[in-house]
């Protein structure tokens, strides 16, 4: 069966807000009804049907035709077993606390995606904003579960309080990667700028590009480990380059000592 | 009573009956395949009945590196035990005194059932605050660092109630060696069958029971209707050609599990034929009113 899909019309006018378009929540709706669902965050209104053309299918996989740095909120708090794949950029804060399912784009993600995720896989071809996977204001934890995969870049932040679940970035990272970390895992292939790992309690941040990682992080020898070899083979189907990284020995550095410290970032040997 | 006759070999119009247990089963991965079977070997060790071990439990299979989640050879053991607290507590105690202290090993669970066992949840803690947990694909997984490295170890492991314990073959020869021969023979067969194990020391047990004993406080004796020294001064059950009697026993994780593996064991004995092997073939029950499973041999003839 055909997805559901929303055929772009033109660029939004303003910001919007499209958590209310996942499956759950347009069940029983028609076609009509969706249409004039408003979307929008200002005094002004936006309805879905300004611009969205609407072409019913199986709600569970819902497929945005043309995507907009504008579209914010996509995919938040989806259930398991659906599915978005939006064929164009995305806006802020993707796939906001979603329990499970899986969101894919071929575009570019804007800030906060995968912010609070609690067990989607998220999958970006491009490039996504500061605070991947990261905690709005005031929140005290980031990403608590599931699968970040982003193929470009990231800005800054990504992956700030992470606690669960895995994030691959296999593009550059901008300043600060991993700060804060509670737990969880997170792979990047490409450059990393500023400190990473600042303040790490229990994450595991694996690097293939070695640096200079201060003086909190200790140096604990080079290690064949089961669990690389585990989340090498589950990460085999959706990054073959982070798979191939995690196929060897890898030297770990304990940290970040200035805090907990029960934490690593892994490097391949030669680092 | 009719006999049925396959390839020379009687077969008697009897039955297996089985009882209900509990059951479960891990992967155990090694760096490589001595040591992966060497931690389930350990594992499975004392571990022949229920009466005197707590649970039975014995090597499934083993699994190429290519089939494992960390890409490491493996072994699959299972093990059943009557309750499942009781299995619990078994497979906490055993994975801690046998699998972490193997040298390389990793374990995982490979039971979806009803009920799950906490097992890293339990080990972890010898981890001594350093151990780290990771959830992978929706499974949590603990990580605990030992001399070797870290021993990792999923946390919980899948239980099912609708296990099978008790389903057996009596193979009976003239002599030693060519019930033995034949014996093995089905034990290997019975081996084959995924998710049935045989127990007993290679699978094969000697000292079949019979319910009470002569003695005060002795649940089951030995069954002497079936022992060959005393065919002619008590109710034997042996025939004149009967010189030896041995027991492949089969717990399984389903029902079909332990019909599959004794129908591979009848199989494997019955091609063998007489002159080498078994002269007659039998099944253990207690008059089929203790156990809710019959396995007939008739219906499991191929």
């Amino acid at each position: 069966m055909k997805p559901f899909t929303l055929k772009l019309r033109q660029e939004p006018p303003q910001r919007v807000d499209l958590s209310i378009l996942t499956p759950d929540r347009l069940a029983g709706l028609s076609p009509a009804q969706i249409e004039k669902i408003d979307i929008g965050v200002t005094k002004f209104s936006t309805k879905v049907g300004d611009i969205f053309e609407i072409l019913p299918g199986d709600l569970k996989n819902l497929r945005y035709e043309g995507g907009s740095s504008r579209f914010d909120l996509i995919g938040a708090k989806l259930l398991p077993d659906f599915s978005i794949h939006v064929d164009g950029d995305v806006g802020a804060q993707l796939g906001r606390l979603a329990h499970g399912g899986r969101i894919t784009v071929a575009g570019s993600a804007g800030a906060y995606a995968a912010s609070g995720n609690l067990g989607a896989e998220i999958e970006i071809a491009g490039d996504a904003g500061d605070y991947l996977a990261a905690p709005l204001a005031g929140e005290l934890s980031g990403m608590a579960g599931g699968r970040v995969i982003i193929h470009g870049s990231v800005g800054s932040r990504a992956g700030d309080r992470l606690r669960r679940g895995v994030i691959v970035i296999e593009g550059s990272s901008g300043e600060d990667l991993g700060s804060r970390l509670i737990a969880g895992t997170i792979v990047a292939l490409g450059e990393t700028l500023g400190r990473v790992g600042y303040l790490n309690k229990r994450g595991s941040l694996i690097l293939a590009q070695c640096k200079d990682f201060g003086p909190t992080y200790l140096d604990c020898g080079a290690h064949q480990l089961t669990y690389i070899g585990l989340l090498s083979r589950s990460l085999a189907s959706v990054s073959s380059s982070a798979a191939r990284l995690l196929s060897g020995k890898l030297r770990r550095y304990g940290g970040d000592t200035s805090v907990y410290g029960k934490g690593e970032i892994l490097t391949p040997m030669e680092g | 009573m009719p006999e049925l006759i396959r390839n020379g070999v009687r077969i008697d119009d009897s039955f297996a009956e089985a009882f209900p247990m509990s059951g479960t089963g891990i992967l155990i991965t090694g760096p490589n395949a001595k040591w992966a079977r060497q931690a389930a070997q350990t594992m499975t060790g004392f571990a022949t009945s229920v009466i005197g071990c707590g649970c039975e439990a014995g090597i499934d299979y083993e699994v190429p590196p290519e089939e494992t989640p960390d890409g490491r050879p493996g072994v699959r053991a299972l093990l059943f035990a009557m309750s499942s607290k009781d299995a619990e507590k078994q497979l906490v105690n055993r994975l801690g005194q046998c699998v972490l202290t193997c040298p390389g090993s990793a374990v995982y669970s490979t039971v979806p059932g009803e009920f799950e066992i906490k097992v890293g949840d339990a080990v972890r803690q010898f981890g001594d605050k350093w151990q780290m947990s990771k959830v992978v694909e929706g499974r949590r997984y603990w990580r605990v660092p030992v001399m070797d490295g870290e021993f990792f170890c999923e946390g919980k492991v899948g239980l099912t109630k609708k296990s099978v314990g008790g389903g057996n073959l009596l193979v009976m020869g003239a002599d030693w060696d060519s019930t033995m021969r034949a014996t093995e023979a089905g034990v290997a067969a019975v081996q084959s069958v995924r998710d049935a194990i045989a127990p007993f020391p290679g699978g094969i047990v000697r000292s079949g029971s019979k319910v009470g004993s002569k003695y005060k406080g002795m649940g089951a004796s030995t069954n002497d209707a079936y022992c060959p020294t005393l065919r002619g001064v008590t109710q034997s059950a042996l025939d004149e050609d009967i010189g030896c009697v041995l027991e492949i026993v089969i717990d399984g994780l389903t029902d079909a599990a332990v019909s599959a593996a004794m129908r591979a064991g009848l199989k494997a004995i019955i091609d063998m034929g007489p002159e080498q092997g078994a002269k007659r073939i039998g099944a253990g029950n207690y008059g089929g009113k203790l156990g809710p499973f019959h396995y007939h041999l008739k219906e499991l003839l191929p």
